[in-house]
C-alpha cells in the first residue's frame, strides 16, 4: 500500500512504460509459450510438414474443438467456476442428436436444435444448483459429469450411419466441411467465438459483469451486478460450447462414441489456465485461452509429426500447464508489483 | 436544499421510533434520528453497539420491527438495497465495495456502465467521467487502466464515495471507513467526506473513533447496547467530552484504575 495521493499525477504518469502495459495483458506468457512451442516444434519436425499450409490446417483443427469450449470455460473461469462437465457434454450431446437423428427419425437439423435446446438446460442445471446450494460448482459439476457418463454409457455404446439421415449434407457443409489447404469449418467457428467472446469481456457491459461477479462476488453485489444471472449464462454457454462440438464430432466422424469427450474437461481447462487464467477468477481473456487452444493443438500433432511416441502428450500437457502457471504468476506480479 | 413552511430544514433521511428485534434480541430499542442534507451526521458506538444493524436498516438490507424510515419527509419502507438505493441512498461497506482485479474506471461504473447508441460500452466516455468526478472530490489516480487492488486502503474508499456520489447518493452512509486505516489515510478518507458534504450530499459516518468523526462531524449520536444514549451538536461539545461519552465515562475511569491496580 502506499500513500502517494498528494503527488502531482503528471511525473507518475510517465511510470506506466509500455512494457508495464503489455505485462498486464493476460494472454501475453501464453503468447510467448506458442512461439517457442511452435519453434520446437517446427525444428524436431520430421516429416517437413509442421510448419506449412497443410502443418497448420492439421493442428488447428484439434485447436478449434478444443477452443471452442476452452473460450467459453474460461469466460466461466473469470466469473469464478468451473464445469468439469464440459467434456463429457461433447459426447452426450453428440449421442443425442444421433439418437435423435437416427432412431426417432427426426432428421439431422431438427435434432441439432433439440441437442442445442437440452445443452442450455443442463446449463441451466448447472448454474442454478451451484447458486441454489451455494456448493462449489467444482463439486456440481464433478457430480454432473458423472451422471452424463453412467447416462451416455447406459442409453447406448455406439453411433454409427449418422450420414444417411436427412440434411446430412447441409450440416455438413455448416459443421464439417473443409477448406483451403484441408483447414476444417469448426476453425471458423473457433475462430468466431473467440472473437464474440473478446468483444463481450472488453466491450459490453455484461463483460464488466463477468470480471465483477469473478473477482468479488460481494462488491459485484453491492454495486447492483445481478450475480445470479451472469453467472448461470456462462454456464449455460459453456454447455452450448460443447454441444456445438459434439455436434461438429458427429458429423465429421459419421459416428459417436459413448466415451467422446471425457478427460476434454481438464484440456479446457488448461487452455484457459495457459492463457492467463486465474483458477481464483476475475482475470483472464478469451484470446488467452484460445492461444492455450492452439498450444495444445501443436502438441497434439508436432509430437506425432516429430516421430515420437504419442502417449507422451499427456506428460507435455502437463509440463506446459505447470510452466504456463509460474510464468503468469510471475508476470502477473510484476505488471501489479511495478506499480509501487 | 427543502424547507419546510416553518423555515426548518426538510432531513434528507429519518428514523422515527425504529426497533428492531432478531428473535428476543434486541438489537435496536426507539432509534429517532435526523441526517441533514449538507451536513455529516456521525454515529458512534462500540463494539456490539448496534451500529451494523442501524446501516443495515439505513441500507435496506433489514426492515425495522417499529418504527419507520422517512426520506426527504416521505415514509419509505425498503425491502431490499436496490430500493434505497433507488431512493438515492448509497451505502459505502468497508472493504466490500470495489473489485480489487478490475481498473479503476471499470469499478467506478460497475453496474451503471454507460452504453453506445450501438448498446456498446462506451469506455471512452467512462474513462472521461471517472477521470473527472475522482478530481472533482481531490482524488489524483495516476493511473485509470490500474486495478484497484494496486490502490492504497484510503484511494479505494475514495472510489468509492466518489462513484456514489457521482450516481446522485443524497444521502451516503459510510460503515467505518476509517477502521482499517493508517493515520494519514484516514485523514485522506475525512477530506472526501467534507468534500462529499460540500457537494450537499447527506453523509452518515459511521464510526468507533471519536477522533476521527470530531473533525468532520456537523451531529453526533452515541449509540450503547441498541439504544442512542447522547445527541451532540457541533460547537457545543469538545472533544473530550465526546472520547468520554463514548468511551462510557465511569466505565473507562474503573478500568484505567483497575489497569493502574494490577
Amino acid at each position: 500500500m502506499s500513500a502517494t495521493t498528494a503527488a502531482p499525477s503528471d511525473e507518475r504518469l510517465a511510470h506506466v512504460s509500455t512494457l508495464t502495459r503489455l505485462l498486464r495483458r493476460p494472454e501475453l506468457g501464453a503468447l510467448l509459450g506458442a512461439v517457442v512451442v511452435f519453434t520446437l516444434f517446427a525444428v524436431a519436425d520430421q516429416t517437413g510438414q509442421f510448419a506449412t499450409m497443410g502443418g497448420l490446417a492439421n493442428w488447428t483443427s484439434v485447436a478449434a474443438t478444443t477452443g471452442i469450449v476452452a473460450v467459453p470455460v474460461a469466460l466461466l473461469m473469470i466469473g469464478g467456476e468451473f464445469d468439469l462437465s464440459a467434456g463429457v457434454m461433447v459426447g452426450t450431446s453428440g449421442l443425442l442428436a444421433g439418437l435423435l437423428a437416427t432412431e426417432y427419425g427426426l432428421g439431422l437439423w431438427p435434432a441439432i436444435l433439440l441437442t442445442f435446446a437440452f445443452a442450455a438446460g443442463i446449463g441451466l442445471i448447472n448454474g442454478w444448483l451451484v447458486m441454489l446450494t451455494g456448493l462449489p460448482s467444482f463439486i456440481v459439476t464433478l457430480a454432473m459429469f458423472f451422471s452424463l457418463r453412467g447416462i451416455n454409457l447406459g442409453v447406448t455404446k455406439l453411433l454409427t450411419d449418422t450420414d444417411r439421415v436427412d440434411g446430412y449434407d447441409s450440416a455438413k457443409a455448416v459443421f464439417a466441411s473443409q477448406f483451403g489447404s484441408g483447414f476444417y469449418i469448426a476453425v471458423v467457428w473457433w475462430l468466431l467465438i473467440t472473437a464474440v467472446a473478446t468483444f463481450v469481456l472488453t466491450r459490453s457491459r455484461f463483460g464488466n459483469w463477468i470480471y465483477a461477479v469473478g473477482g468479488d462476488k460481494i462488491a459485484a453485489r453491492n454495486t447492483g451486478v445481478p450475480v445470479r444471472r451472469t453467472k448461470i449464462s456462462l454456464f449455460v454457454c459453456t454447455s452450448m460450447a460443447a454441444a456445438l462440438v459434439g455436434i461438429i464430432n458427429l458429423v465429421r466422424l459419421r459416428s459417436m462414441q459413448a466415451g467422446q469427450g471425457v478427460g476434454e474437461e481438464f484440456t479446457f481447462i488448461i487452455a484457459a489456465v495457459v492463457g492467463g487464467c486465474l483458477l481464483t477468477g476475475g482475470y483472464g481473456s478469451a484470446i488467452g485461452a484460445s492461444i492455450g487452444a492452439s498450444i495444445i493443438g501443436m502438441a497434439f500433432i508436432g509430437i506425432a509429426f516429430a516421430g515420437w511416441n504419442t502417449d507422451w502428450t499427456f506428460l507435455f500437457l502437463g509440463v506446459i500447464l505447470f510452466i504456463a502457471v509460474l510464468v503468469n504468476t510471475y508476470i502477473g506480479r510484476r505488471a501489479q508489483g511495478a506499480r509501487k | 436544499m427543502t424547507t419546510t413552511e416553518d423555515g426548518a430544514v426538510t432531513p434528507a433521511l429519518q428514523l422515527k421510533d425504529v426497533s428492531k428485534t432478531f428473535g428476543s434480541v434486541l438489537a435496536l430499542r426507539d432509534i429517532s434520528l435526523h441526517v441533514d442534507p449538507g451536513t455529516v451526521t456521525c454515529v458512534l458506538g462500540d463494539n456490539g453497539a448496534g451500529k451494523s444493524t442501524l446501516i443495515k436498516i439505513l441500507s435496506g438490507v433489514h426492515q425495522a420491527t417499529e418504527g419507520h424510515l422517512y426520506v426527504a419527509g416521505e415514509r419509505h419502507d425498503f425491502t431490499s438495497p436496490r430500493e434505497a438505493l433507488g431512493a438515492g441512498i448509497a451505502t459505502v461497506f468497508q472493504d466490500l465495495a470495489t473489485v480489487p482485479l478490475m481498473s479503476v474506471w471499470r469499478n467506478f461504473f460497475l453496474g451503471n456502465e454507460p452504453l453506445t447508441p450501438l448498446r456498446t460500452l462506451d469506455a471512452r466516455k467512462a474513462r472521461e467521467v471517472c477521470r473527472e468526478e475522482l478530481l472533482n472530490m481531490g482524488i489524483d489516480i495516476r493511473d485509470l487502466e490500474q486495478p484497484v487492488g494496486t490502490l492504497s486502503g484510503g484511494e479505494r474508499q475514495a472510489v468509492a464515495i466518489a462513484r456514489a456520489v457521482h450516481f446522485g447518493a443524497k444521502v451516503l452512509i459510510l460503515d467505518e471507513p476509517t477502521s482499517a486505516l493508517g493515520v494519514k489515510q484516514s485523514g485522506v478518507v475525512l477530506k472526501y467526506i467534507r468534500q462529499a458534504k460540500q457537494r450537499g450530499v447527506a453523509v452518515v459516518f459511521i464510526t468507533h473513533n471519536p477522533h476521527h468523526a470530531f473533525m468532520v462531524g456537523d451531529r453526533f449520536y452515541l449509540l450503547n447496547r441498541g439504544r442512542l444514549t447522547n445527541e451532540f451538536v457541533k460547537g457545543k461539545v469538545e472533544r473530550e467530552e465526546l472520547v468520554q461519552a463514548m468511551a462510557g465515562g465511569a466505565e473507562l475511569e474503573a478500568l484505567a484504575h483497575e489497569l493502574e491496580s494490577a
